[in-house]
């Protein structure tokens, strides 16, 4: 299933052509824009995975040795950030979410892994090979049996 | 100042394993940018003898830093030691690199800009205009007063493709105290001996090393472009990630002209320390 981004703003559009605003509704209104904003920019990765990336296979699907060889390129290179039981650190997101467990596809995390999210200090691993980061998919996508 | 550097010496050899995937290029710079928070500690050094000349060895102490996904930045220590002559200090460079396309594309393009005051340099880290093996015969002594201060810019475009990188680098050098610009060039390609990991820990199974080949030469400058009285060098080149986070690479290297030294020997080792900042705070409380 494709995530789609929120529809933030048309409540907003229609409550500025209003001549006459309380400051009260106009505090809420900017108040639930920011939050849209929040809440769309978190994970709004998702919504930026190209549709053949998103319905890509993985050729390591699995695969006990490529959980195993995953494991190992995760601890290097990952687990600085994501922690060593990828349950997250203070500023990075955990891997055993929902949306990484179950929104994202396998093509979608290899997406992630080649492409980073530069913006949100999200490298890209594109220096990996490939093979690498189908093995690394593979076993964050083990995490949550 | 005893303090800061217990610390930083702590830090270095109490770094968790944040193994580098570094390319084995020693002139060429590829797209990849240094995880963000992360510093790279490398050594680079070149051993040679021009024709008529002593035998040099020129080194390269880098502090790589990722500031952010998009941006690196590198502060560079060179030095050089000439057999008969003197070791000394050369000079220092500072470079930052950003990255405008924030995905990754066939062709990635980087942009480099780099300030370097040096004199004396034998560390060899580009080769622009007519710089030629007939520079580094001058005699210390000689060549140390006479300081320059450059602008060096570069384009990075860099490519990943089944596992192999390719990366060309296009090379603008300005001397800041007067002189025309000078141009250079490098390539390079290589790849990994084996593209999936291992299920098992190894040290020299074949993912961990990686080879290709590296170029790079002189354009001339804005009063001459092109190959004539330039040189040019080429040659394999190999890394292998070792253990406890360090990175070794090799490279002979070989003048394609008369212009240019016959011989160079490369090698550096380079040592990551994972989200150094955060670290250092800690370590410090």
């Amino acid at each position: 299933m494709k995530i789609l981004p929120m529809q933030c703003g048309s409540g907003l559009r229609s409550a500025m052509a209003k001549p006459a605003i309380s400051t009260f509704r106009v505090i809420a209104l900017l108040l639930a824009a920011a939050f849209c904003a929040f809440a769309a920019a978190d994970g709004a990765w998702l919504t930026k995975v190209p549709a053949k990336d998103h319905a890509r296979q993985n050729p390591y699907h699995g695969k006990e040795d490529a959980v195993a060889a995953g494991q190992r390129i995760f601890l290097d290179h990952c687990a600085q950030c994501h922690g060593e039981d990828a349950n997250g650190t203070k500023k990075r997101p955990p891997l055993r979410s929902e949306r990484v467990q179950q929104q994202a596809t396998e093509g979608d995390i290899h997406w992630l892994l080649v492409n980073g999210n530069m913006k949100k200090g999200m490298p890209s691993w594109a220096k990996l090979p490939d093979q690498q980061l189908w093995q690394v998919t593979t076993y964050v996508r083990s995490l949550h049996e | 100042m005893i303090k800061t550097t217990v610390i930083i010496l702590s830090l270095i050899f109490a770094a968790s394993a944040a193994h580098a995937q570094e390319r084995p290029y020693f002139v060429t710079y590829s797209h990849e940018m240094e995880e963000p928070g992360n510093l790279e500690v490398e050594s680079y050094n070149v051993m040679g003898q021009p024709p008529g000349g002593n035998l040099f060895f020129g080194s390269t102490l880098e502090f790589e830093y990722g500031v952010k996904a998009w941006w690196t930045s590198e502060f560079y220590l060179d030095g050089q030691s000439t057999q008969n002559e003197s070791t000394i200090f050369t000079g220092f460079r500072w470079e930052n690199r950003i990255r405008p396309l924030l995905r990754e594309h066939v062709v990635n393009p980087v942009i480099y800009v780099e300030y370097e005051n040096i004199s004396a340099d034998k560390a060899l880290r580009e080769v622009v205009g007519h710089d030629g093996a007939a520079d580094l015969t001058t005699p210390n002594g000689e060549a140390r007063p006479d300081v320059a201060r450059e602008l060096e810019l570069k384009l990075i475009l860099g490519t990943n493709w089944r596992g192999w990188n390719f990366s060309e680098n296009f090379i603008n050098e300005k001397n800041l105290l007067g002189g025309p610009w000078e141009f250079g060039y490098a390539w390079a390609v290589s790849r990994p001996l084996a593209l999936a990991a291992s299920s098992r820990p190894c040290n020299f199974c074949r993912e961990k090393f990686q080879a290709g080949v590296e170029m790079y030469g002189g354009l001339g400058d804005a009063n001459g472009f092109g190959l004539h009285e330039t040189s040019h060098y080429i040659g394999p080149t190999i890394n292998w990630s070792a253990p406890g986070n360090a990175t070794l690479s090799f490279s002979p290297q070989f003048g394609v002209n008369d212009y240019s030294v016959p011989h160079l020997y490369r090698f550096g080792v380079s040592y990551e320390i994972d989200q150094f900042l955060s670290r250092l705070r800690k370590e410090g409380r």
